[in-house]
């Protein structure tokens, strides 16, 4: 054969094998510790996707691999090394927690490849510290804080006494809600945050009672939501100050609040951009094969992760699996064109979301399981604060 | 500052210190008496809570499940003397702390292979439910008052069994000389079994009172674990007294400095200084007191009398 006929057989070939080349995403995610409850709720989804999917993106086969956190930053910047060098991934998703992202982004954003967060949201990736190889399928830290303190503003609330865990999505929290809330901040507690998190909030309930805030603003993901809510009924305080929570009640607490009966739970009120009563077809097959297969409601963790491998997955089919020219694959992401279980959205300029804010509320479905169910749409495309800070 | 907040923080900080009491009373006996460093306590706390909580379900009531787990963690804690302490009695520290430490990586597997790596949550009855008003400020949880009768009268129930019986008058001997004791034909075997259930099972006991607050899950021995050695630590090694005084102490700084050092910053500093400095600082209070205790008093403020 002549050298341009040898040539064009290896160029097809080249082609055909890169066609086929499986795509890995790597997905970071606490699967140890008490927190791997919020882990298992997003790698639950994930598989969700991946059937929903056939494992494919159009033609190209899709792989995730998972790794653990353990809930440290440091664990988990080893981890994202070890997707980026060992498994050689082509995408990094997942991230739960605001420090284990920030202490992990560096890693991926420059070796070049794309970072999906399907939870965390630190208002450093969406403002100084934001990449064109970062993108968010879940909200900016801010915004959900934000529209409960509009919440409150509209219920004429005056006083407000906010309780939070002493890191950087906490702090985040507690300025989202002082942002936006124009009634008075009457104490505000930052509480011990790690692998052994103080869970028992004796002395800053004892200040709340003392304070005579009208209302409480608390933000406690993972096993310290439930803590904090027995916690809050055993003192007296549900009856006296109704209770105002971001990330703490959700379909992960609500179980076992229900199991131990801690009626302090019903009825209190929470925002999330996200809700499984949403009315969109995408979410309704979503909640309901998630509680066929795995029984029990899904978390907005999880919708945030099932949304990340459809994203992924829509780029990948738009460039027909070839993912070596990051341009392409970026403005396919950007598009942000697939069916997303919160209802249709753009990207702003800091590749975060814009969308719905919705006020919810705790109830008990048909079956008498405690559940959530959206009140009003508490904000409308909204853009997070940061945006007008990145340079992009 | 109101008088009826900085006394129920007195409440909240003793119920604390009682409970670390119950946890580092076991520990401080065993270290003292048995000279065994015991890093797998907190998994016996672990596994005395995950015991209760779980026959919680079975028996259909918290306090009926607490008196049914006594005797069971005693069981657990019987079967590890007997098979792993007593190997290794006679052998130095570090082998201590990685046999134990071997420990709680097999009973922490255990507990998820056994219930799941979510943990279990706890209900109360309702006879324990609600709070009790007394005067116009002051309610407190009635669960936690309970708690820290518990803790009383665990304590209480200790020093009675250390100072007038006569399986007390043998642990107090064998803190102080072991060999003598032994060479007075005691079955010190026997006793240092005994001594090491009773650990266990003070121990258990600290971690099913307190899963109504939070729940029962498998890690949660790891927060209370190191704040027992820095309690033994400053009370002094293998004296009971010692660590009631110790673990009330730093029940109460813990507690007084989460509630107050806030505003106590707040009068030499900023606000936002404050604000942003207290809570790092009270999560160090206790260390920095171990620290000082360890300049000016090596022993712990109240060390046995010297073998």
């Amino acid at each position: 054969m002549k050298v341009s006929q040898i040539a064009l057989v290896a160029a097809a070939l080249a082609t055909a094998s890169v066609a086929s080349a499986t795509v890995k995403i790597g997905f970071v995610t606490t699967l140890t510790t008490p927190a791997a409850i919020i882990g298992k709720d997003m790698e639950n989804s994930v598989n969700l996707a991946m059937e929903h999917l056939g494992g494919k993106a159009g033609s190209t086969p899709l792989q995730v691999i998972f790794a653990d956190d353990g809930f440290k930053p440091d664990v988990g910047k080893q981890a994202t090394d070890r997707l980026l060098k060992q498994d050689n991934v082509d995408f990094v998703a997942g991230y739960i927690w605001s420090h284990v992202l920030l202490a992990s982004q560096k890693s991926v954003l420059d070796a070049g490849k794309f970072l999906i967060t399907s939870n965390a949201g630190p208002s450093p990736m969406a403002g100084k510290l934001c990449n064109k190889n970062f993108f968010s399928t879940a909200g900016q830290n801010d915004q959900t804080p934000m529209a409960l303190g509009e919440v409150l503003n509209k219920k004429g609330v005056k006083s407000a006494y906010v309780m939070a865990p002493n890191y950087a999505a906490g702090k985040d929290m507690a300025a989202g809600f002082e942002r936006t809330f124009k009634g008075k901040v009457v104490g505000k507690d930052l509480t011990k945050w790690g692998a052994d998190a103080q869970l028992d909030f004796s002395a800053e309930l004892a200040k709340v009672r003392a304070s005579n805030a009208e209302a409480i603003f608390v933000f406690y993901p993972g096993a310290a939501g439930p803590a904090f809510i027995k916690q809050y009924e055993q003192s007296g305080l549900s009856k006296t100050v109704p209770l105002y929570s971001v990330f703490t009640v959700d379909s992960l607490s609500l179980p076992r609040l229900q199991k131990a009966n801690f009626q302090a739970a019903v009825g209190s009120r929470t925002t999330q951009l996200w809700d499984p009563t949403l009315d969109n077809a995408a979410n309704k097959r979503y909640v309901a094969d998630y509680k066929k297969k795995f029984g029990g409601y899904p978390s907005y963790y999880g919708a945030q992760a099932y949304d990340a491998i459809m994203l992924i997955a829509s780029a990948v089919k738009a460039v027909g699996g070839d993912v070596s020219n990051p341009d392409k694959v970026r403005a396919a992401l950007k598009a942000a064109n697939y069916e997303s279980v919160r209802g249709k959205y753009t990207y702003g300029n800091n590749h975060f979301p814009i969308q719905n804010f919705y006020l919810r509320e705790v109830v008990k479905d048909s079956e008498g399981n405690w559940t959530t169910k959206v009140v009003e749409t508490v904000y409308t495309n909204h853009v997070d604060a940061y945006a007008a800070e990145c340079k992009m | 500052m109101d008088g009826s907040l900085l006394l129920m923080q007195v409440i909240n900080g003793l119920q604390l210190g009682l409970l670390l009491f119950m946890v580092a009373s076991g520990l401080t006996l065993v270290f003292g008496i048995l000279d065994f460093v015991n890093l797998a306590h907190a998994s016996l706390y672990m596994v005395g809570a995950m015991i209760c909580a779980w026959l919680s379900y079975l028996v259909g009531g918290f306090v009926v499940a607490v008196l049914l787990a006594l005797p069971l963690t005693a069981l657990v804690g019987w079967a590890i003397e007997r098979w792993v302490a007593r190997r290794l009695y006679a052998r130095n520290h570090l082998d201590h702390v990685l046999a134990t430490f071997g420990l709680i990586l097999v009973l922490n597997t255990s507990a998820h292979l056994l219930w799941g790596p979510e943990g279990i949550p706890v209900a109360l009855p309702d006879y324990l439910k609600g709070q009790l008003v007394l005067g116009d400020d002051l309610v407190l949880p009635k669960y936690r008052v309970i708690i820290i009768a518990a803790g009383l009268l665990a304590a209480l129930g200790l020093f009675w069994l250390v100072t007038r019986t006569k399986l007390g008058m043998l642990i107090r001997a064998g803190a102080s000389n072991r060999q003598m004791v032994a060479a007075l034909g005691i079955n010190i075997e026997l006793l240092f079994t005994v001594v090491f259930s009773l650990g266990a099972v003070l121990a258990g006991l600290a971690g099913m009172l307190i899963t109504p607050i939070t729940e029962a899950s498998l890690g949660m021995g790891n927060a209370i674990i190191i704040t027992a050695f820095v309690v033994i630590i400053v009370g002094g090694i293998g004296s009971i007294k010692g660590s009631f005084v110790a673990a009330l102490l730093i029940g109460m700084i813990d507690t007084l400095g989460r509630s107050f050092l806030d505003v106590a910053l707040g009068w030499v500093f900023s606000a936002n200084a404050a604000e942003n400095s207290a809570p790092a600082i009270s999560a160090m209070l206790i260390y920095i007191i171990m620290a000082l205790v360890l300049a000016v008093k090596p022993q712990g403020l109240f060390p046995p009398k010297v073998r």
